[in-house]
């Protein structure tokens, strides 16, 4: 039998997250590579989104299944540390969708520490996330640590609603 | 029934020399994990439950890539379970400082501080590590303790400059948790003995310090000097609180042995 790799890796990416099912891992950027070895073994490599994600082992499950039934007799997941996943990777259809379902979409990643100019002069700023529901940027963070450990827990001074916001990394 | 022969059949003497060091940064992670997770449903408000319990799981994701590291360098079959399982406290290399008990909320926020402090330092200096592993781990990490860090400084600085009261707690915290800064620093044989795999934790201290000193004059409080400080617990002298944690962690797997969900 013949396998594709590209219809394979389209399968592992249309899966989705077992937290927020509303996107795929393709959309978070979590499935780093599929490749076939000689033996007819597919390998994927994941990378967690946090190390002690509790979804990491759904997904490679989740993985592996959807791998399996696109037509891969024998999948092995791989979970890749490096290199480091970034919300950056976050697909912007992905940003649409979160934004959606009621989750603010991370804003882009700003190094630790004094904010330096860039060479092109601009002084990068963490962007203060817009309310999903009501687009106003009158927001307050209410804790740093929310329902799972990519999200922060915000409120909205405009529209009183409590929302969830994924936090850049 | 009788425990599989791990305990007896893992010699950390024997392990290799980065098996040994991945074991003291993961066991400091396990143990201090654990010790978080004490504070769910028991924080001063709920979002601190959610808070120390994702920090929690943050600390045990690092501890079991850590762990099953060294069981791979080690090359003799155990899993991280065996080695957060199936160890006795004198066979944990993790620092005083993660063990002690959490104390008031000040005590665990001082904790937090010294600790995530020093983890930014020592995952910032590991994502040079000769070692792939160990520093694909750091790049990772180091983003996850940023938030801790982060997470802490809040505190610490809310409660030195908030009230008599919280002022007053937060230096006696301080107090409580000092005695075991040095020990993270102190130069060990085995950190010594991987100059281009491990972070020399001497070195890490003046960054360390530069950033605390920094929280504490925003918080209006008094770096302590303390009379004594503990040692040990790299070698697997440990103090009695340890095996007070082990038990409740360890008791399902002993007495349920390969029990899973």
């Amino acid at each position: 039998m013949t396998v594709d790799t590209a219809t394979l890796l389209a399968a592992a990416r249309e899966v989705p997250d077992p937290e927020i099912p509303v996107i795929t891992l393709g959309d978070l950027g979590v499935v780093r590579d599929l490749r076939l070895d000689q033996a007819g073994t597919v390998h994927v490599d994941v990378t967690p989104t946090y190390v002690g994600c509790p979804a990491t082992a759904v997904i490679a499950q989740d993985v592996a299944a959807a791998v399996r039934a696109a037509g891969a007799p024998r999948v092995e997941v791989h979970t890749v540390l490096s290199p480091a996943w970034t919300t950056d990777w976050i697909s912007e259809e992905g940003r649409t969708k979160l934004r959606e379902y009621g989750i603010a979409p991370p804003g882009p990643v700003v190094p630790p520490g004094p904010a330096r100019p860039a060479r092109d002069g601009a002084i990068p700023l963490p962007v203060v996330p817009r309310c999903p529901r009501c687009g106003s940027a009158d927001t307050r963070e209410v804790t740093r640590f929310g329902s799972t450990p990519c999200k922060a827990l915000l409120t909205c001074q405009s529209c009183a609603e409590p929302f969830d916001s994924f936090k850049a990394i | 029934m009788s425990p599989p022969a791990v305990t007896s059949a893992l010699s950390i003497a024997a392990l290799p020399a980065t098996a040994k060091y991945a074991l003291a940064l993961g066991d400091d992670a396990l143990i201090l994990g654990q010790r978080l997770g004490e504070w769910i449903a028991d924080a001063p408000q709920l979002e601190e439950d959610l808070a120390l319990a994702n920090i929690s799981l943050d600390l045990i994701g690092q501890a079991r890539i850590l762990l099953s590291y060294a069981g791979e360098l080690e090359g003799a079959g155990h899993t991280e379970d065996d080695l957060a399982f199936w160890r006795d406290d004198n066979q944990f290399r993790n620092v005083h400082l993660v063990e002690q008990p959490n104390g008031d909320f000040a005590v665990t926020m001082a904790r937090q501080l010294v600790f995530a402090s020093y983890q930014y330092e020592l995952y910032r200096a590991l994502q040079d590590s000769g070692d792939e592993a160990l520093a694909a781990l750091a790049g990772k990490a180091f983003k996850e303790v940023s938030y801790h860090r982060e997470h802490a400084r809040t505190w610490v600085v809310r409660l030195g400059d908030g009230t008599e009261e919280s002022h007053r707690r937060m230096q006696a915290g301080l107090e409580a948790v000092w005695p075991g800064v040095p020990e993270l620093f102190e130069p060990d044989e085995v950190s010594l003995s991987l100059p281009s795999v491990a972070a020399d934790p001497a070195g890490l201290e003046p960054h360390w310090a530069r950033f605390v000193d920094g929280v504490l004059a925003e918080a209006t409080l008094t770096r302590p000097t303390p009379r004594w400080r503990s040692r040990g617990g790299r070698s697997g002298l440990h103090t009695e609180h340890l095996g007070h944690l082990l038990a409740p962690m360890q008791h399902l797997h002993r007495s349920h042995p390969g029990a899973s969900w």
